[in-house]
């Protein structure tokens, strides 16, 4: 019966909602892609350019992407950002592991609406008042301690990595069966055994996508890195934002282009590798 | 009641024993009462059903053998050891989960396997188990697939294997055949019988289906709202229920009010409301005498012309054709409808009229006396 009347019906009829089918919708859509993506292409085509300028084409070269990689302060930057992103994503991610677990594999307790908001604050609090919190409390550890080195960077950076690396892991954790665990317990496996051999290989994508999207994030920050950062501890983003203050010159394109490069590449195999670990 | 003398042999310890086990979920407004004070004990190398209708406490009796949750009150033996304090993964107890719970991450092989590895069985001891399992549930060219590119019914025996290779004392099953398909779940139901067989392991299934429970138990516990009803087997339970909610739960059936006449341990006779006495069976205990509601199911009684042989008259309101089988719906004045169900022959046709008055034979021990 049922089945009848609904063959019977025109399909566009049941069609359900949606937003494609609605006027404007490939203007509106055209144009937001266009304001995402137009500003990068100048970017990237001046950073070929031989000419000294960033608006006057003079012709094709690597010029810039040579000099970049000769600059030793370019060199020195980009080590530093490696190693604090490198080091912050890590040491963020396993946190937001321990955070994700610790939040979705417990019975329902007092104050986890609290915990979520305390773990996610970093997103909520602005930036910059981060920043010159971090500031004050290392300016006072700098003073007692007379320790001056990249642990500040990696410490801050940890902190507000987390919630990035959080937020996929936990999607994860609570996307997953937990009669799984279950299962594992009932098949004699001890909570070490069944986190080792069941939720870590199947929240692994997630904590993937948490590591890789906190090291971009860590590689991108200015406003906290510039407030905690010592003397002589430029980041690459740090480096170009204090060169932007004197002349700008096609070098930056060329720093620019290679980090997102680099951005791309990420997204793209952690694309990929998820998908072949569905 | 059905629990005989035997679960109490001392020489073999039953399987399972739980002793006035109560499990209360919440507190204040919302507190449920899952198990109240329920003891049970189940024998070795039986096939044991827990029945009844949603909500009743049955995945939570389960998951109290299992170590999932543990009980409020009371305590519970496996093969006369107390577990109640032991975690899931040290008790030798397995379960097949209603909707299987199968490692995605793992092939067929490294799901059966998955419960040995973890007891650090050696690996030629674990592949022989594996191959064997793989098998039993007839699953041999599977054995290297992703759990997620194989049927529900293979998935099914699957969560099986799994269960059973570690050989644990007693297997649980939560309504693993309610996602099947109704052809699949009479095969697997076969299928069932055949492993626990086969292996000699203890079967503790929980099912809904009451015809799925006549068919596969050697015993049945009827439960309701957290209580176990009556415990018996199959045959016990459809001819003698016990009390009104097994009656109804179970089959069909006529519910008659009566005189209890005369009682004598399990047998009494009863005077209908027509003034004709007939023998009746009596619960455990019954009181001696006074109003009484009888069962009778339809199968055990006959239409038959009004005069002596007829226990009960009245006016054959309705006939219904079942093929094998017809339906005489017979309207019995105050008491209500009486429904008979009689086996079709060559010569049937047409012997009882619609309308006409006719008389309701009842086969001598059929009618059951409840305990309410
Ligand atoms: N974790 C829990 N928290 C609160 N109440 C629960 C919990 N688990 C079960 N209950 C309640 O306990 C009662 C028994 O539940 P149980 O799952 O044992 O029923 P069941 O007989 O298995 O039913 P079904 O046939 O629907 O699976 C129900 O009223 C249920 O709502
Ligand atoms: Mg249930």
């Amino acid at each position: 019966m049922t089945e009848l009347s609904n063959s019977a019906q025109t399909p566009t009829l049941r069609r359900p909602f949606s937003v494609r089918t609605q006027p404007g919708f490939a203007t509106i859509a055209m144009v937001c892609f266009f304001l995402l993506y137009a500003p990068l292409l100048p970017l990237v085509v001046y950073s070929f350019n031989s000419g000294t300028s960033i608006a006057f084409w003079e012709g094709f070269s690597f010029r810039w992407y040579v000099a970049a990689w000769d600059n030793e302060f370019v060199q020195d930057a980009t080590i530093r950002s490696v190693v604090v992103a490198t080091s912050a994503s890590f040491t963020a991610t396993c946190l937001a592991t321990m955070a994700a677990l610790g939040t979705t594999r417990t019975r329902p307790y007092r104050g986890l609406t609290a915990i979520y908001a305390m773990i996610n604050q970093p997103l909520m609090v602005p930036e910059i008042v981060t920043a010159v919190a971090l500031l004050i409390l290392f300016a006072t550890i700098k003073a007692v301690t007379n320790y001056h080195g990249l642990a500040y960077l990696i410490i801050a950076h940890t902190a507000f990595c987390i919630p990035f690396a959080y937020m996929p892991i936990r999607a994860r954790l609570e996307g997953m069966d937990l009669s799984l665990e279950t299962a594992a317990a009932d098949l004699y496996a001890t909570p070490w055994k069944t986190f080792r051999r069941v939720t870590l290989p199947l929240v692994w994508p997630g904590v993937l996508a948490g590591l890789m999207l906190a090291f971009v994030i860590s590689l991108d920050d200015v406003v906290i890195t510039e407030f905690v950062k010592s003397a002589g501890q430029d980041t690459l983003p740090t480096y170009m934002l204090g060169q932007l203050r004197r002349a700008i010159t096609p070098e930056v394109h060329a720093i620019s282009t290679v980090l997102l490069a680099v951005s791309v590449a990420m997204v793209t195999i952690f694309f990929f590798l998820n998908r072949k670990m569905q | 009641m059905g629990m005989g003398g035997m679960s109490t042999r001392k020489d073999s310890p039953a399987a399972v024993e739980a002793n006035g086990v109560s499990k209360i979920f919440g507190d204040g407004s919302d507190k449920v009462v899952a198990l109240d004070d329920v003891s049970v004990t189940i024998k070795q190398n039986e096939f044991f059903t827990l029945l009844g209708p949603s909500g009743c406490g049955k995945t939570t009796l389960l998951r109290l053998i299992a170590g999932f949750d543990h009980p409020n009150n009371g305590n519970i033996l496996l093969e006369g050891d107390d577990i109640s304090g032991l975690p899931p993964y040290q008790r030798q107890v397995n379960t097949v989960f209603q909707n299987y719970a199968l490692f995605p991450h793992m092939t067929v092989a490294g799901n059966i396997a998955f419960g040995l590895e973890m007891l650090d069985k050696p690996r030629n001891e674990i592949d022989a188990t594996v191959a064997n399992m793989l098998k039993l549930v007839r699953m041999e060219e599977l054995r290297d697939r992703q759990t997620s590119q194989i049927s529900g019914g293979q998935q099914q025996r699957v969560a099986l294997a799994r269960a059973l290779a570690p050989h644990p004392k007693v297997l649980l099953l939560d309504e693993p055949l309610s996602a099947l398909d109704l052809k699949l779940r009479k095969e697997m139901q076969i299928e069932l019988k055949r492993l626990q067989n086969e292996t000699g392991i203890t079967f503790i299934f929980v099912t809904h289906d009451q015809e799925e429970a006549l068919t596969m138990s050697d015993r049945i516990a009827v439960m309701s709202n957290g209580n176990i009803l009556q415990i018996g087997s199959p045959r016990e339970i459809y001819d003698h229920p016990a009390e009104r909610f097994v009656a109804n739960f179970i089959g069909e059936t006529n519910f008659l009010t009566a005189d209890l006449v005369l009682a004598k341990n399990k047998a009494g006779k009863i005077k209908l409301s027509s003034g004709k006495t007939i023998a009746a069976t009596l619960p455990d205990n019954h009181a001696a005498n006074g109003k009484v509601t009888a069962v009778v199911r339809p199968e055990h009684a006959r239409i038959v012309k009004p005069g002596t042989s007829a226990a009960l008259e009245g006016r054959l309101d309705n006939i219904v054709y079942f093929g094998t089988d017809t339906h005489y719906h017979v309207k019995l004045g105050a008491e209500g409808d009486f429904i008979v169900r009689m086996q079709n022959s060559r010569d049937d046709a047409g012997k009882f009229a619609a309308g006409s008055k006719v008389g309701i034979a009842i086969d001598s021990n059929a009618a059951q006396v409840l305990r309410d």
